[in-house]
């Protein structure tokens, strides 16, 4: 049997998350003080070594990110640390939790990365509409700054660094990493063509690290217990924990933080509970919007990166969506598309005449209740096109979904 | 409180538009941001009033239109439609005699969708103001609604 292991989530429902007392008590900002003892390339070399991959997503190499940002140089010697709190993936709730139950972990993160790639000021972007994350971050940050942990001279050393949360206001793409630097600079949130990364040129065109709530909040416990212990957890390339947050038809949808390696059946019957009642399973749709379909043949491969991407499947953010035999997949598949369609931001032709397009290729199936041979297959010719000459990742995301269901079930469409 | 009272809150800097944008919003009664209010952050970003504008269009969370006293925001997102939001949708239209995007007569209540609010573990779910509903159903919007309506 399957079982949690809580490294980030480690003093969830144990402390007061209010108290900084309490996160102290429980050994919280040793991992800080320890950092700040070190060299900065020692503390990215750890990180690298640690084989931590990005949790917002993507699955970028956390050290090597870091690395990049420490080596920029800007005249200014300026820097900057994001922390993206956005969180708007659907299915996707771990941050919050992160945020509402121990923010002070997220604060030692940051603190950590901040002092590594020589940033003393730090950025957290919260989607606007959580205002629970941002209350407990705030009166957090409030702690902290009075102890002495935010501010000048940290922990006896020379290091200034401070931190102050910004507000989304309602838009998924603002989570893409260039386009919430546009927003943070007041901006509407419309993308910026990369290169150059934020890593050499991000906000107020400095050197900007820009890293998920949970990414920063995995730090401080790399830092306390090496590298080693770390990898030693999860798998091969896809070492460490993650939070999984379920939804659908389980019996227990909710959020877990397992060792990758985990396989969905255990996702799905040990930890969700299993299947509610009368109900067989069909899919599940991993990694939310911008994510993939798979059926129960991938039941039993070890979620990771690269296990998953085998499978034509991506990680993403951790979400897992269990979809019943009594849900039809072609209106979940309407629900993305109208998903990306009002997410795109109309810049480019391609995405927004393309977000449109697929929405209604859906609909006329749907209406007409007409089965098309070909529909998949032309909805993936539209997405593929799209994904080629899209100016950002959001056009280059509807065929995820939509090749995953090319790929496993061609045959309900 | 006056304008100048929550500008001043904020340092003059363009990474502040948006906080600005949501306090002077929130600080208005009928949850809109109105032509002064854009005329007085164009004034104190020292920038112009139709960048102002381009900002306060693009993002979902703000108005220039002016709203109810209960903002509605009702998740469509894939999960919660999954689960049945279509149905949660229908009935709120129901209760409050309202299509989406629009206000009640007594400017009690303003009905909006919105994508995933990350709390998909009880889907449906909708936000009312600051506060989360979830494992919605057509009794419970009933009492929420009515619970407001009494307040
Ligand atoms: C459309 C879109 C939305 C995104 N939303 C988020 C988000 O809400 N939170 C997040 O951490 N990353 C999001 N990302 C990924 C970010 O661009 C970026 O890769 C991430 O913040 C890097 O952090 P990490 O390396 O710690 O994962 C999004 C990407 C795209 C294309
Ligand atoms: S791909 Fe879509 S979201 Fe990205 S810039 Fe183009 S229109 Fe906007
Ligand atoms: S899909 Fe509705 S809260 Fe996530």
């Amino acid at each position: 049997m399957a079982r949690e292991n809580r490294i980030v989530l480690k003093n969830y429902g144990k402390i007061d998350p209010e108290s900084i007392d309490d996160y102290i008590s429980a050994g919280g900002y040793k991992a800080a003080g320890k950092a700040l003892k070190w060299q900065p390339v020692e503390i990215i070399d750890e990180i690298v070594k640690s084989k931590l991959r990005g949790r917002g997503g993507a699955g970028f190499s956390t050290g090597l990110k870091k690395r990049f940002t420490h080596e920029a140089m800007h005249e200014s010697g300026k820097k900057y640390l994001v922390c993206n709190a956005d969180e708007g993936e659907p299915g996707t709730f771990k941050d919050r939790i992160i945020m509402e139950n121990d923010p002070h972990r997220l604060i030692e993160g940051m603190i950590i990365a901040g002092y590594a790639i020589g940033a003393e000021r730090a950025y957290i972007y919260i989607r606007g509409e959580y205002y629970k994350s941002v209350e407990m971050l705030q009166k957090a940050i409030d702690d902290a700054r009075a102890r002495g942990f935010l501010g000048s001279n940290i922990f006896g050393s020379s290091f200034l660094f401070d931190m102050e949360i910004r507000l989304g206001a309602g838009s998924y793409l603002c989570g893409e990493e260039l386009t919430l630097i546009e927003s943070l600079e007041g901006k509407r949130g419309y993308p910026r063509i990369k290169p150059p990364f934020p890593a050499e040129k991000g906000l107020d065109g400095l050197p900007t690290l820009v890293n998920n709530v949970e990414t920063l909040s995995t730090i401080p416990t790399i830092v306390e217990k090496g590298a080693k212990w770390y990898t030693r957890l999860g798998t091969e390339n896809s070492p460490g924990t993650k939070i999984f947050t379920i939804s659908g038809d389980v019996n227990n949808p909710g959020f877990y933080e397992i060792e990758l390696g985990v396989t969905l059946r255990e996702l799905i019957y040990e930890f969700g509970g299993g299947m509610k009642k009368g109900k067989k399973l069909q899919s599940v749709l991993i990694g939310g919007a911008a994510g993939t379909f798979v059926d129960e043949t991938v039941l039993d491969t070890p979620m990771g990166f690269d296990s998953l991407k085998e499978k034509g499947a991506v990680l993403g953010s951790g979400a897992v969506m269990v979809l019943g035999d009594d849900k039809s997949l072609p209106e979940v598949t309407k629900s993305i598309l109208e998903f990306f369609k009002h997410e795109s931001c109309g810049k480019c032709v391609p995405c927004r005449v393309g977000t449109t397009q697929l929405v209604n290729m859906i609909n006329e199936y749907i209406t007409n209740g007409k089965k098309k041979d070909d529909l998949l297959n032309q909805m993936v010719a539209e997405a593929d096109f799209m994904a080629k000459t899209s100016l950002c990742p959001l056009g280059q995301s509807p065929i995820l979904p939509l090749r995953s269901l090319q790929r496993y079930f061609a045959d309900t469409f | 409180m006056e304008t100048s009272e929550i500008l001043n809150k904020f340092s003059p800097d363009h990474k502040n538009m948006l906080g600005i944008l949501h306090a002077l919003q929130d600080n208005n009664p009928n949850n809109y941001l109105n032509e002064e209010d854009i005329g007085a952050i164009a004034r104190y970003l020292n920038t112009t009033l139709s960048h102002v504008y381009g900002v306060a269009t693009y993002y979902t969370m703000f108005s220039l239109k002016p709203r109810g006293k209960y903002i509605i925001r009702a998740c469509n997102s894939p999960v919660c439609n999954m689960i049945g939001s279509v149905s949660i949708i229908e009935e709120l239209k129901k209760v409050l005699k309202i299509e989406v995007g629009e206000t009640t007569d007594d400017r009690m209540f303003t009905l909006e969708l919105t994508e995933c609010l990350g709390q998909c573990d009880i889907a449906p779910v909708m936000m009312i103001n600051k506060e989360i509903y979830g494992n919605l159903d057509a009794e419970k919007i009933k009492t929420i609604i009515e619970n407001l309506k009494n307040k």
